[in-house]
């Protein structure tokens, strides 16, 4: 007996970090009585600390509430939380392939965001209805009308009944949920076609296997079912269906049309579900798969270390025990002449890949050094061979090159329009070639460019939110590859190169990136007991060189009334900062200085 | 038992806090009467359960000569009384403004023999940006009345990478230290220690920077040892005999008992301490176990800041493998069966001691 189509409502919520998504959903949660007042942590559905810590989500959760409405009829809403950044942008694109409608919640204090921007135009391009939310109206800076005129002028949708709410104080939340009720269409009945389930997410569960969180589109799903993977054939028999509540699930043995819910079918690994796939019937498979399904590719790739190579196995573990709940996490052995063995790591971006590095620290305990991260290069070689390159240490001998090619995006900057002129610079600084500019509203703009992703991936987001007072948004689009000028920097300490501080950039950048690195190097790595030449090289060119002179004096305090503890301690706390730094040849190296390189934009 | 230790006395009372320094004192002396009777009857403690004979006394501080003279008379008779002995060597701190002949008359009539002056500089503006009360002055002054009370034995503290100093004014306070006749000179680096007024300013204070700081310290080895003070400590220097019989027990690991809050002891193979709180210690509160001593890293570590070095012997294999390169650079001298640091290694000494004990 399966829930009447017009009662459903399949939604999700879309904002820019910080407009209040995640407490917006925990006001739902209250009001559908979802979650027992006591059992309400502050946005329940961000479970993972580094989610409530940064602000954003970084999986995507779904839940289903019962709301009576005004009506009087029962209606079964289904919350589908969506990750809010751009290194996200697919898994973002198949969470609203879920729904029929999202709300577009907007900071009543802020305005339209880039991230906003491009999630809704993401929901547009898979026909959600779209439902405007100003939040925040409580606070003294709010201004709801500039920003519904905002909303109207650049998305086009009207404002004029876009409910003005406050999330964290609760004013107006009822009216949400009517407006979900009323403007958001039902999901049609399939139900007797065969069975096609989007998978929008999927995580491991050390009892149950993997659960696969999916979207029935068309057909039913029960208990004892034979359900395919149309990608890859598998088949699993399914052992339970049923509805996500918001702290537990609850069984129902059947799924239909225009439901939402979680399948656990003994799924081994999430690879065998991945996001974006087409679960089908073994007995009676669909004629085509879903729209829209591709494989991640990792954009960025980084070597990452154990700072004691005794932690390698935890490394190994913790990375698999990630890769369970993680599909575009990638990783293999490899190993370094200066940091010994490790794993070359793929990441969607920067931020995957930070919070990956944060997870292993945090969760797993582990202290870890990272080499720059690096995109993927195509070199073509001279024999007409092309080579795929994400780790500087495998960069051909230049003569053996024809050319190189490396990834280009279309970046756009949503800004303030007094800070036009010191985006542009940045943008030319990146060697990014000036495509457009548009007047979102009279002072706001988006600026689009394109820009190669290796000018990106560092701290070009930190720059741009340095240079305009955090106003700024990004977002990008890997539009292909482009040949570039490229050439491979090597940094030798003491002679000696540090093959985890090589790095591939553009021609024109060498020289004065460089100079920089080295007297960042000089200014983070500390006197030793002899002179370290720091030397930057191309090729076998040194090109920039600074020196680390000698240790002349460490802390000589009055060993005084025979305090022989505090000597100690002393001695104790510098042997533990040795621990801190690798070991290269015969100079330390904190992991400061690998930190260092890569933030170069700090003047 | 019956062997000799040293005694240490903790007097944690100044008149004024210097902003670069972190020992325990306090500028409140309402309960300094009752302090000083405790650390007599922690004296007489000790010694009905422990025979030996103390060989040296050393009052330290905060300022001993913040108190009146008849307190620090009163401990060194109890010291002589309990001990039942006259120790040989008996130092007290002194700040050179406190400085009375009458004062200096009566300590050495209770037998202290040697004076340790906080002299830091012989330059004013220098001993101003220190906190320090008293002008050059004040300081000949005080070493000239102590001397004519009958002091031969006069030790000078002398302070080095200080706010401006330079070389030529470094040269300066050398050389007044020379004139005065005394025996003993403790030169000190800064250290900028947490929770000071300088650790906190350190940017505003006019620093010598690491290389300057390096120097001064090279300089001050030369110059002393050409006015006739012979480093035997990585700190410290003397005319030949002067030297700290008091102080070389710590670096020698030999016993001294610390009576007094904040002060340290080592007794038998055992650290205790009492802890930086003088309610603590007049309620009477017994010293807290810090752990054993004599270990090889300990014998290391406080062997090298002695001028004499210690026995290879300590040393395990992989150490002995450092120290060629050591010797070559110029940071270490060795004889057959001892090692022992150059000034320029006494400058890297926690970068040493910490290679030598890995």
């Amino acid at each position: 007996m399966s829930f009447p189509k017009d009662k459903i409502r399949n939604f999700s919520i879309i904002a820019h970090i910080d407009h209040g998504k995640s407490t917006l959903a925990d006001r739902l949660l209250e009001l559908t009585s979802s979650v027992a007042k006591r059992d309400m942590t502050a946005q329940i559905l961000d479970d993972m600390d580094l989610e409530r810590e940064r602000g954003i989500t970084i999986k995507a959760h779904a839940v289903t509430l019962d709301y009576t409405a005004s009506d009087g009829e029962e209606y079964m809403l289904n919350l589908i939380d969506t990750p809010g950044h751009v290194d996200f942008n697919y898994e973002v694109s198949r969470s609203l392939a879920a729904c029929e409608g999202a709300l577009l919640v907007v900071d009543a204090s802020q305005g339209v965001e880039a991230q906003t921007l491009a999630n809704t135009y993401l929901a547009l391009d898979n026909d959600l209805e779209i439902v405007p939310i100003i939040n925040k109206i409580d606070l003294p800076a709010a201004e709801p009308d500039r920003v519904a005129k905002e909303i109207e002028d650049v998305i086009g949708i009207p404002c004029d009944d876009a409910p003005r709410v406050s999330a964290k104080t609760g004013i107006n939340i009822e009216q949400v949920l009517e407006t979900i009720v009323t403007d958001i269409p039902a999901p049609e009945n399939h139900d007797d076609k065969p069975l096609r389930a989007l998978i929008f997410d999927s995580v491991y569960d050390n009892y149950k296997g993997v659960v696969v969180y999916v979207k029935i589109v068309d057909g039913k799903i029960r208990n004892g079912d034979t359900m395919r993977i149309v990608s890859t054939g598998a088949e699993f028999t399914v052992v339970d269906v049923g509805r996500m509540r918001a702290t537990s699930m609850e069984s129902t043995g059947e799924l239909s049309s225009g439901e939402v819910g979680y399948i656990t079918a003994s799924i081994k690994t999430i690879h065998d579900a991945k996001v974006g796939d087409t679960v089908t019937l073994a007995s009676n498979p669909c004629s085509e798969p879903l729209a829209g399904y591709k494989e991640v590719q990792p954009m960025v790739y980084c070597g990452v270390y154990p700072a004691d190579g005794a932690d390698y196995e935890a490394l190994r573990d913790a990375l698999d025990k990630l890769k369970l709940n993680d599909a575009s996490l990638s990783f293999e052995p490899e190993t370094s002449g200066a940091l010994g063995f490790g794993f070359r790591c793929g990441f969607l971006g920067l931020l995957h890949l930070e919070i990956i590095q944060e997870r292993l620290e945090r969760e797993y305990n582990l202290d870890l050094v990272t080499t720059i991260p690096s995109v993927v290069y195509k070199i073509h070689m001279t024999d007409g061979s092309v080579l795929e390159i994400d780790n500087p240490t495998h960069y051909p001998d230049p003569a053996d090159i024809d050319y190189c090619e490396e990834p280009i995006t279309e970046t756009h900057i949503y800004s303030p329009a007094d800070c036009v002129g010191t985006i542009m610079d940045l943008c030319q600084d990146r060697r990014g070639t000036y495509v457009g500019m548009d007047y979102i509203t009279p002072d706001r703009v988006d600026i689009t460019y394109m820009m190669p992703l290796n000018e990106i991936i560092y701290d070009f987001f930190d720059s741009l939110k340095s240079r305009t007072r955090g106003y700024a948004s990004l977002d990008y689009e890997i539009k292909g590859y482009e040949q570039s000028k490229l050439v491979k920097l090597d940094v030798l300490l003491n002679g000696d190169i540090v093959d985890a501080l090589s790095f591939i950039l553009h021609a024109d950048k060498a020289y004065p990136r460089a100079r920089k690195i080295a007297e960042k190097l000089k200014a983070n790595i500390p006197r030793q007991m002899f002179e370290i030449p720091v030397q930057i090289a191309i090729g076998g060119k040194i090109i920039a060189r600074e020196t680390v002179k000698a240790m002349r004096k460490d802390v000589l305090a009055k060993c005084y009334g025979g305090d022989i503890s505090r000597k100690k301690k002393l001695l104790e706390k510098q042997k533990e900062g040795k621990k801190r730094m690798r070991q290269f040849g015969k100079v330390e190296v904190p992991q400061e200085a690998f930190m260092a390189v890569l933030k170069l934009d700090d003047e | 038992m019956n062997k000799n230790i040293g005694v240490y006395v903790h007097i944690p009372y100044c008149n004024s806090k210097c902003p670069y320094c972190d020992f325990y004192s306090l500028a409140d002396k309402s309960r300094a009467r009752e302090y000083v009777e405790a650390v007599n009857v922690k004296l007489k403690n000790f010694t009905k359960d422990n025979f030996c004979k103390a060989d040296t006394l050393y009052i330290g501080g905060g300022t001993p000569s913040s108190l009146p003279a008849e307190m620090l008379c009163s401990i060194v008779e109890n010291v002589k009384k309990s001990f039942r002995c006259v120790p040989e060597e008996i130092t007290a701190e002194f700040n050179p403004s406190d400085a009375d002949e009458d004062y200096f008359k009566k300590i050495f009539a209770s037998g202290v023999n040697r004076l340790s002056f906080g002299m830091q500089s012989a330059v004013d503006s220098e001993r101003r940006s220190l906190g320090r009360r008293a002008d050059k002055n004040q300081v000949e002054k005080a070493v000239l009345l102590a001397k004519k009370a009958g002091f031969n034995n006069i030790s000078l503290d002398l302070m080095l990478g200080i706010p401006k100093q330079t070389g030529a004014s470094l040269s300066e306070s050398i050389a007044f230290c020379a004139e005065l006749g005394v025996r003993h000179i403790s030169a000190y680096i800064l250290k900028l220690e947490e929770g000071t007024f300088f650790y906190k300013n350190s940017s505003k204070l006019n620093l010598p920077d690491e290389d300057e700081t390096a120097d001064l310290y090279l300089q001050a080895v030369s110059e002393l040892e050409k006015a006739g003070f012979l480093q035997y400590e990585i700190s410290n220097f003397a005319k030949a005999g002067a030297e700290s019989k008091h102080n070389l027990k710590y670096w020698r690991l030999e016993d001294y008992l610390g009576i007094g809050a904040a002060a340290h002891s080592c007794i038998n193979g055992k650290r205790f301490y009492y802890p930086r709180d003088i309610d603590y210690f007049i309620n009477g509160g017994e010293p807290i176990a810090d752990g054993e001593s004599g270990s090889c890293e300990e014998k290391i570590m406080l062997g090298l800041r002695l001028k004499e070095g210690i026995k290879k012997e300590l040393l395990s294999e992989k150490s002995l493998n450092e120290i060629p390169d050591l010797e070559q650079n110029g940071y270490i001298k060795t004889t057959p069966e001892n090692i022992s640091l150059t000034p320029q290694g006494f400058l890297i000494s926690n970068t040493i001691i910490n290679m030598l004990t890995e």
